[in-house]
C-alpha cells in the first residue's frame, strides 16, 4: 500500500527544512501526479481506480502544505510535535499586535475613503514584513538544534500577516 | 508537443487494438460530438456536413426528434420542444429566476423539476440524455461501431447537482463516461497542444447559457487551472432576451401567446447574430394576429441594452485573477470560446481588460469538443505521439456543512486542485445526543441559506456520551470529474454513515435504474442483451487493465498470488463466451478485488519512480 505515514517533504524527496525551492517542489508535484492521476487509470479496474484517486489527492494536500509560507512553517513544527495551528491559542507579541491594529484601523479609514493608494501601501508593507518574518523563520528553524516550540510565536504572526495582506487585497478588488 | 502529428499507418502501437473515443460538448444552444482521427481532433457532422446539434429535443406524436428537426417546429409546438435545457439541470423550479422566460408546463418535483410534454413528465436529465443518444448514434454510424469511451464537458462553473445530472444523463443516454471535464479546460488543451504554449492563460467562455472564466498555467506539458470564476446562469441567450424585450418595447406589443414569445425569440437570436456582421439588423415577423413587426436595431442600441451583461462577465473575471493571485498583464493570451463571444462589444471588453486582442484562431464552437475528444483519446488509451501531458483541474465552489446557527463551515475551499480529500472533526453539542444531521452544502457566502444544499444525513447510534465529548469526523472527497461524497464517522465508537451526495438534486440510482428499463420496457430480450453487452464491456476493461499492469510491473507479484490472478482471468474468460450476465459480473468483480494488493503494490512503484525523478526528465523534454 502506499505509504501515507511518509511525511510531505518525502513524498516530494525534498529535505524536511522551511526554506523550499519552488521549482523542485512543483517539478516533483508534476512528476508525482504524472505517475498516479486517476487520468493514468481512466480504464482501469476499480482498485486501480480508488487507489490512484487516494494517492493523487494525497499529493494534492502535501503539495498544497508545502506550497504555502504560514501551511508549511505550520506542518515543519508539526512534526516536531509542536502545534502552531491551534487556535484556541492566539496569544501574539503586544508589540506586534499592536503595530497590526494599527495598520487594520488605517485600511478601515483608507477603505470608508475609497483610498486605494493608501490600502495598497499597507499591503506591500504586511507583504514585505511577512517576507521579512519568512527570512527569519528560515534562519531559525533550519538551523542544527533549532527549537521549534519556540518559533511558534514567528509563526503566528507570520499567519496573522498573511491574512492582513489577504484581506486588504479584498478590500482594494471592491474598490477597483 | 506532438500530439496533433498525423501518425503514419500501422504505427499505432500493437497489442491493443484502437479504441472508439468521443468527446461531446453538450451545450445550451448547440452540441457537438468530435473524436481523435489520424492524430487530428475532428467534429463528427451529420450527413449534410453539419457539425452542430442544435440543443433541442421534441417531443411530437410521430416520437422523439433532436437537432435540426426539432428545431424547425419549435415556433409550432413550443410545450413539446425543449430548447436551452441545460439551464435546468441539476435546478428546482425555485432556482429559476424567471421561469415565465420558458414556455414550457413546468411540474414542480423534489430536487430537479420536471416538464410536462406529451410523451409525459420529462426530467432535465432524461430530455438531455435524449440530446446525448443522438450523438452517440452519430459517432457510432461516423466510428462504425460502439463508443468505447466518452467524454463530457460541463460548465467549470456547474456545482455538484449539475455535474451529477450531466453524468447522470449520459449513463442514461448509454454512453461510457470516462470523465466529465469543465468546458474552459478542454479549450485550453485543445489550444495548447495545438500550439506547443508555455504561460498562463486565460479562457473566457460564453456559452449559450452559462459563462465561464479559468486561468491556467501550461507548463512542460501540465495544464494546471489555478482559478476558475463564472456565472452558471449568463449566456447567449440573454442577449437574445434584451433583444426580444426591445422588441416588445419598440414594437408596443401586448403579452404574447407562447408561440409568438419562440418566433420573436428566434428573431431576436438571428438579429444578435447578424449584428456581429453588420451595424444593423432588420426585425421582421408577423404574429399569428395578423400583427406584422417591422423594425430595425443598430448595433449602438444592441451594445447599449446588452451593456450590463457584459459588465456582468468582467466581475468573475477579476475575481479568478485574483484567487490566482495574477495581474491582468501577467495573463500571455486570452482564447475565446463559445459562440456568444462572435459578438464585437464582448470581444472589445476582453481585449480592454487584459490589454491585448484575444485569440480566436480556433472556431469557438468546436475548440470545446476538440478538446474533450482529445482527452477521451488519451483516456481510452489510444496513444497518439506525446501523450505525456496532465490536467490538473478545480472545483469552483467551496464545499462545507451546515454548522450551528445556519453558518457554514467551509470544508474544502474553492480553486482546490482534484482529487481532494479533506476530513473535520465536530462534536455533539447535547448530553447523550445520539444522532447528528450532517446538511452538505456549497457556495462561497457564510449563511447556509445563501448556499446551495447538496443534500442531509444523518450519522445515528452515535453511544451517549457528555455534549462536546463524541468526536464525528466528516470526511469530504472530491473525484477527478469534480464529484462529491460526504462520510461521517464517530471515531471513539467507529458509527458510520456515508452518502455519494445526491439525493436533493440527482437521480438516485434507482430511478436512473428504472429510467434505464422503460426506454427497454417493449423487450425484455433487448434488455437481457443489454446487460451482457455491458457485462462484457467491463470484463474486456478490466482484463484488458490487469494484462497491462502484469505486461508492465509483472515482477511485482509472487508466483502464488500469480497463480490466482491467472485463474481469475481464465474464470473471465470462460463466462466471457457465454450468456450469464450476472455470472460474468461476479467473476470481473472477483478479478477487481483479486488483484487490489498488486495495483497498490504498482501505485507505490509510481511514487519511487516520480522521486527518482525519471518522469521529470520525461515531461521537460
Amino acid at each position: 500500500m502506499i505509504d501515507f505515514s511518509r511525511n510531505h517533504f518525502a513524498l516530494f524527496g525534498l529535505p524536511p527544512r522551511y526554506r523550499i525551492d519552488d521549482a523542485a517542489l512543483d517539478a516533483a508535484y508534476r512528476a508525482l501526479q504524472a505517475e498516479v492521476h486517476p487520468d493514468r487509470f481512466a480504464g482501469g479496474t476499480d482498485a486501480q481506480r480508488r487507489i490512484a484517486l487516494q494517492a493523487s489527492a494525497r499529493a494534492n494536500e502535501a503539495y498544497g502544505a508545502l506550497k504555502g509560507p504560514v501551511s508549511r512553517a505550520q506542518y515543519l513544527l508539526s512534526l516536531h510535535g509542536v502545534d502552531a495551528a491551534d487556535e484556541k491559542d492566539t496569544a501574539l507579541d503586544f508589540d506586534f499586535l499592536e503595530r497590526q491594529l494599527e495598520r487594520r484601523e488605517q485600511a478601515e479609514e483608507a477603505q470608508d475613503a475609497s483610498d486605494v493608494r493608501t490600502l495598497e501601501s499597507l499591503h506591500a508593507a504586511a507583504l514585505a514584513e511577512a517576507r521579512e518574518l519568512e527570512d527569519a523563520l528560515a534562519r531559525e528553524l533550519d538551523r542544527e538544534g533549532a527549537d521549534f516550540a519556540a518559533a511558534k510565536p514567528r509563526v503566528r504572526e507570520l499567519a496573522f500577516l498573511v491574512k492582513l495582506a489577504d484581506d486588504l487585497d479584498a478590500m482594494i478588488a471592491v474598490l477597483d | 508537443m506532438a500530439l496533433l502529428q498525423i501518425s503514419e499507418p500501422g504505427e499505432t502501437p500493437a497489442p491493443h487494438a484502437r479504441k472508439r473515443a468521443v468527446g461531446i460538448d453538450l451545450g445550451t444552444t448547440n452540441s457537438l460530438v468530435a473524436t481523435v482521427r489520424h492524430g487530428l481532433a475532428v467534429v463528427l457532422p451529420d450527413g449534410e456536413g453539419r457539425p452542430l446539434v442544435p440543443s433541442i429535443v421534441r417531443y411530437g406524436e410521430e416520437g422523439v426528434t433532436t437537432g435540426y428537426a426539432a428545431m424547425a417546429r419549435q415556433s409550432v409546438d413550443p410545450h413539446n420542444t425543449i430548447v436551452s435545457v441545460k439551464r435546468l439541470m441539476g435546478r428546482g423550479l425555485a432556482d429559476l429566476d424567471d421561469d415565465r422566460r420558458f414556455p414550457y408546463r413546468f411540474v414542480d418535483a423534489p430536487g430537479m423539476v420536471r416538464i410536462a410534454t406529451r410523451a409525459g413528465v420529462k426530467s432535465p436529465v432524461e430530455i438531455s440524455a435524449d440530446l446525448l443518444r443522438a450523438l452517440r448514434e452519430r459517432a457510432e454510424v461516423s466510428l462504425g461501431g460502439a463508443v468505447d469511451g466518452a467524454v463530457v464537458t460541463v460548465p467549470a462553473y456547474f456545482d455538484d447537482a449539475q455535474r451529477q445530472a450531466t453524468k447522470d444523463a449520459a449513463r442514461l443516454a448509454g454512453l461510457p463516461i470516462l470523465r466529465l471535464i469543465n468546458e474552459p479546460t478542454a479549450a485550453a488543451i485543445a489550444y495548447g497542444l495545438d500550439n506547443a504554449s508555455e504561460g498562463v492563460y486565460a479562457v473566457y467562455d460564453l456559452g449559450g447559457g452559462t459563462f465561464d472564466i479559468s486561468v491556467l498555467r501550461l507548463s512542460k506539458g501540465v495544464f494546471e487551472v489555478l482559478a476558475t470564476n463564472g456565472d452558471a446562469a449568463l449566456g447567449g441567450d440573454d442577449f437574445d432576451h434584451r433583444v426580444f424585450c426591445w422588441i416588445i418595447e419598440a414594437g408596443r406589443l401586448p403579452p404574447l401567446s407562447p408561440a409568438d414569445a419562440r418566433l420573436l425569440l428566434v428573431k431576436s437570436r438571428a438579429a444578435k447574430e447578424h449584428l456581429s456582421e453588420h451595424d444593423e439588423a432588420p426585425i421582421v415577423a408577423t404574429l399569428s394576429d395578423g400583427t406584422r413587426i417591422d423594425l430595425t436595431i443598430t448595433r449602438d442600441i444592441f451594445t447599449q441594452i446588452s451593456a450590463n451583461l457584459v459588465a456582468k462577465t468582467l466581475a468573475p473575471v477579476k475575481r479568478a485573477l485574483r484567487d490566482a493571485r495574477l495581474a491582468p498583464a501577467a495573463v500571455k493570451g486570452v482564447v475565446l470560446v463559445g459562440g456568444a463571444t462572435r459578438m464585437p462589444q464582448v470581444r472589445r471588453a476582453v481585449a480592454e481588460l487584459f490589454g491585448q486582442p484575444p485569440l480566436t484562431n480556433l472556431d469557438p464552437d468546436e475548440v470545446v469538443a476538440l478538446g474533450a475528444a482529445i482527452q477521451a483519446n488519451k483516456l481510452v488509451g489510444n496513444r497518439e505521439g506525446n501523450d505525456d501531458w496532465l490536467l490538473l483541474d478545480v472545483i469552483p465552489l467551496s464545499l462545507g456543512i451546515e454548522t450551528m446557527g445556519g453558518i457554514v463551515e467551509k470544508i474544502i475551499p474553492r480553486n482546490s486542485t482534484i482529487p481532494v480529500a479533506r476530513a473535520q472533526e465536530f462534536t455533539t453539542f447535547k448530553e447523550g445526543q445520539s444522532a447528528m444531521s450532517i446538511h452538505v452544502v456549497q457556495g462561497e457566502r457564510e449563511r447556509v441559506s445563501d448556499c446551495r444544499s447538496l443534500g442531509r444525513f444523518e450519522l445515528r447510534g452515535i453511544p451517549a456520551m457528555a455534549a462536546g465529548a463524541a468526536r464525528i469526523r466528516v470526511a469530504f472527497e472530491v473525484d477527478a470529474d469534480g464529484l462529491l461524497e460526504v462520510s461521517a464517522r464517530e471515531v471513539t465508537s467507529g458509527v458510520a454513515a456515508q452518502i455519494t451526495v445526491k439525493p436533493s438534486y440527482g437521480l438516485s440510482d434507482g430511478e436512473i435504474a428504472r429510467m434505464l428499463q422503460e426506454s427497454f420496457a417493449h423487450a425484455s430480450a433487448d434488455m437481457q442483451a443489454r446487460a451482457l453487452a455491458e457485462a462484457q464491456v467491463e470484463a474486456d476493461r478490466v482484463v484488458d487493465a490487469v494484462r497491462t499492469a502484469l505486461a508492465a510491473d509483472g515482477d511485482l507479484v509472487d508466483a502464488a498470488e500469480r497463480a490466482d490472478i491467472n485463474e481469475a482471468l481464465a474464470a473471465v474468460a470462460r463466462l466471457r463466451e457465454g450468456s450469464d450476465a450476472a455470472a460474468l459480473r461476479s467473476a470481473t468483480e472477483a478479478l477487481n478485488r483479486g488483484t487490489e494488493p498488486f495495483a497498490a503494490r504498482r501505485m507505490d512503484r509510481g511514487v519511487a519512480r516520480a522521486l527518482t525523478g525519471r518522469r521529470v526528465d520525461a515531461l521537460s523534454d
